[in-house]
């Protein structure tokens, strides 16, 4: 099944999902999918001006272009997803993409797909990390 | 080169970073992003004071603290966020108080949308380079020998000539063609000075023309206004020396600039749009009938509390004072109006991205319209010092610095 994470650029996450024998669906593939377009020239991650405008399918035009350039990155994978996998409240060192606004609307986005979907909370020691990892074990051998 | 920090949110995802990069090649000046650790952010944040929830705003923090402890080098300082974004908005102007207080680098900041092209970034760019190129040029306080000053705006063209730190010759026009319009005002500056254009030791030029003028009249100084213009300005009010703010509204974009010594050290240049430019008070007074000059005047003699003017738009805006007509308001009441919602609009878009410095200059075409000068006083709390000759700013500019070539 195609799980996204969120954070959408946590390797950790990315890895979890994948050992368990899913596809994980991350920031990483559309991001590479342009910065291989050499006919668009637009560092550092090619996010284009059509990109943006995209975006308008998730927020308005006043929601910030920021929001908008990340929402068209990852929207399409949220749609594409049958399951979500969400860590709450992670240091930005575990995977971030740099604005809270969007970070919340990702995860409306994935609750209105209505999706089973996952969510934790990141530990604060080795025993929780254990029990955390358990959880999202659990939850991706349980998807079919 | 000329290195400028970058700090900012938001820019990769907004198809608009390649730009900011462009425009700062263009003007050879290169982005720089002053390197953090992890811990670094954590301990920056806790030092600014301001925890916001954006990570990347965190970053720009961070960053901003490695320049103000010169952990990191560079020469001036650009801010840019997203525009609308409230959280990054409030730490944008912080961020900018903080490198002003805690270093001497010259700083701008932008809010930009994914339209940004790196033309509009290119004046902005340009100054933040003359600045840290030319400190000894902007350091002249007095102009030598025999030197004129041409000023391509987006509205009128002007020129000047100086001799030994005096104005003897000057003249403006509608903007037109831009070689044209110059040759025009120029030979008429010369007939007024009493001089001959071969006798000119220096030219200095400047504005929205300046690349064309400057290579079809072979000028000593091509400078972007910002920078040129604070220089006039100081010259012209006599406040070489200490603090001070510059605004000029202009037809087409507003400058609001703070100089130290007369170098500017923050500005902003907006035109977000045309309801906070002089172009608002000429359809206005092409709605009254009435010359722009006139306008002044009329504002002077009414009360603006008594019609209704107050959308950001310049189209909306009109749509008030037609409205407003129509119930019967006077021309002067009205007039009043139009000036204090320009006032009002510069006031809420532009001085709130600097700290306003006393005293406040105001220059431009647009400072000779007294009910403009009026209104903005009122809103700032002070009335501006409008000093003799305060539309010829970027002609006296290029004048006194162009000497400095000799």
């Amino acid at each position: 099944m195609k799980v996204f994470i969120d954070p959408p650029n946590s390797l950790i996450l990315f890895d979890l999902v994948e050992r368990f024998g899913h596809e994980p669906l991350g920031t990483m593939a559309p991001i590479q999918e342009r910065i291989d377009k050499t006919e668009v020239d637009m560092p550092p991650m090619n996010v284009s001006l059509d990109d943006v405008v995209k975006g308008l399918k998730y927020a308005g035009v006043e929601v910030p272009s920021g929001i908008r350039g990340r929402l068209a990155l990852w929207g399409p994978l949220i749609e594409a997803a049958d399951a979500a996998l969400i860590m709450e409240d992670p240091p930005f060192n575990f995977g971030c993409v740099g604005c809270e606004r969007s970070n919340e609307m990702a995860k409306y986005l994935i609750r209105r797909r209505g999706i089973p979907a996952l969510t934790v909370r990141y530990p604060d020691d080795k025993e929780e990390a254990v029990m955390t990892v358990g959880r999202i074990k659990e939850f991706l051998e349980g998807l079919k | 080169m000329i290195k400028i920090a970058q700090l900012s949110c938001g820019s990769e995802y907004s198809s608009v970073q390649y730009e900011i990069e462009k425009a700062a090649r263009s003007v050879g000046a290169k982005m720089v992003y002053p390197d953090v650790s992890y811990a670094d952010v954590n301990n920056a944040v806790k030092r600014f004071g301001f925890n916001p929830r954006s990570p990347q705003l965190k970053l720009m923090i961070a960053r901003a603290v490695q320049l103000a402890d010169e952990k990191y080098d560079a020469d001036a300082v650009f801010i840019s966020t997203c525009f609308r974004c409230a959280e990054a908005a409030l730490v944008r102007n912080e961020l900018r108080r903080f490198i002003q207080d805690n270093t001497r680098l010259p700083v701008v900041t932008y809010s930009f949308t994914e339209r940004l092209k790196a033309a509009q970034l290119l004046t902005r760019m340009e100054a933040l380079v003359t600045i840290v190129s030319r400190k000894d040029l902007l350091a002249r306080e007095r102009q030598t020998g025999l030197t004129v000053g041409i000023d391509s705006g987006s509205s009128t063209t002007k020129a000047l000539i100086m001799e030994n730190n005096k104005i003897i010759g000057k003249d403006w026009t509608p903007s037109g063609d831009v070689v044209q319009t110059a040759t025009t005002v120029l030979e008429n500056a010369l007939k007024e000075a009493g001089v001959e254009f071969k006798q000119i030791e220096a030219m200095g030029v400047t504005g929205y023309g300046r690349f064309t003028l400057g290579k079809h009249f072979n000028a000593k100084l091509v400078q972007e206004e910002l920078t040129v213009n604070s220089k006039g300005a100081v010259w012209l009010a006599d406040r070489q020396r200490g603090e001070a703010t510059i605004l000029d509204i202009g037809g087409m974009d507003n400058k609001a600039i703070t100089v130290r010594d007369g170098v500017p050290d923050n500005f902003t240049m907006g035109g977000i749009c045309a309801g906070a430019s002089g172009r608002f008070l000429e359809m206005t007074s092409k709605r009254l009938k009435i010359e722009i000059d006139e306008l002044g005047k009329l504002a002077d003699k009414g009360n603006w509390r008594n019609a209704k003017m107050n959308s950001y738009c310049s189209v909306f805006g009109i749509q008030d004072l037609v409205t407003t007509l129509s119930e019967g308001k006077t021309f002067e009441d009205v007039a009043a109006a139009a000036c204090h919602s320009v006032a009002e609009q510069v006031y809420e878009q532009q001085l709130q991205e600097i700290d306003i410095r006393r005293p406040v200059i105001q220059v431009g075409g647009t400072s000779l319209i007294s009910g403009l000068v009026t209104a903005v006083g009122e809103v700032i709390g002070e009335k501006p010092i409008v000093p003799p000759n305060s539309q010829y700013i970027g002609a006296v500019g290029g004048a006194l610095l162009s000497s400095g070539f000799l």
